[in-house]
């Protein structure tokens, strides 16, 4: 038989997904914003042979690190309601995906 | 038989990586799957989440290293403009795509999606990789957090597969060389 009694907390797996999301949906608005801005495209090119998305993912990539470490900071001793945060993740992973998709982003494209 | 170092590079982000990649989620899909206490005994659970643990920590490095070796060794190579006047565009994918409205879709769609949604990949496994080491046979009876794992775990690899299908057919109308 497994030991059932578990005095692990959940909010450290939610921090986990949590951040996950946020890192997705930091990139969808890097890519969506570079799209509509020139100005925040040219700030994003941090290295002219990668271009814009050389920002776009390394701002990505910091906002999920910080994020997770803040949530993690927060919610490690405490249960949290999981499943609200699996659907909050599962939101902003989605925003993510659809602000990543060509035909969505291009749309914020200034018109010629 | 030679490979130039572009196609070695290419060679390293797509086949050996992607390929690792591939057989990491198998064995990591299958052992979540299978980490129910109606399933296993405790000596059984143990053995089982040591070998999960190393094959989704495997698989959150490898997408780390695919995405980092795309973006920043490969990518360039792909996106580097021709000089002025240049008419042979074979070394240059990313303008031989462009140079015809055949091929052009290529790039404004698939390599578009692919340069930036891979990126959400290593989030999603890192994150499935951390909560599989802290928990450990814990997620046993924990069937809410197990089932999301689950479900970001194959979400992740979806996207990965998505991005490498895309790199594989554009590859294969502009290869890097």
């Amino acid at each position: 038989m497994l030991e059932t009694t578990d005095p692990m907390t959940d909010g450290a797996a939610a921090a986990a997904i949590v951040a996950a999301g946020i890192g997705s949906t930091t990139l969808g608005l890097l890519t969506a914003g570079a799209e509509a801005s020139a100005a925040l495209k040219t700030a994003l090119t941090l290295n002219a042979g990668v271009g814009a998305l050389s920002g776009k993912t390394i701002g990505a990539t910091i906002a999920f690190f910080l994020s997770w470490a803040v949530l993690h900071f927060l919610w490690k001793d405490k249960d949290v309601n999981f499943g609200r945060m699996a659907t909050i993740c599962m939101v902003l992973i989605a925003i993510g995906v659809l602000l990543t998709f060509p035909l969505v982003f291009q749309v914020f494209a200034p018109h010629e | 038989m030679s490979l130039t170092n572009r196609e070695f590079w290419t060679l390293v982000h797509g086949m050996i990586l992607g390929s690792l990649f591939l057989l990491a989620f198998a064995g990591g899909l299958a052992g979540l799957w299978s980490l129910r206490p109606e399933f296993v005994t405790a000596a059984g659970m143990r053995d089982r989440i040591r070998r999960l643990d190393w094959g989704v920590s495997l698989m959150a490095v490898v997408c780390w290293l695919t995405v980092i070796t795309g973006t920043w060794i490969v990518y360039p190579w792909y996106r580097a403009a021709p000089p002025e006047g240049t008419t042979d565009l074979s070394t240059y994918p990313r303008s031989l795509l462009l140079a015809s409205e055949a091929t052009a879709k290529w790039h404004e769609f698939g390599m578009e999606w692919k340069e930036h949604v891979a990126w959400i990949a290593p989030f999603i496994i890192t994150a499935v990789a951390f909560i599989v080491w802290h928990y450990g046979d814990r997620l046993s009876a924990r069937e809410r957090m197990r089932k999301t794992v689950i479900t970001l775990f194959v979400l992740g690899f979806a996207l990965a597969a998505i991005a490498g299908l895309f790199g594989a057919l554009i590859t294969k109308s502009a290869p890097i060389k």
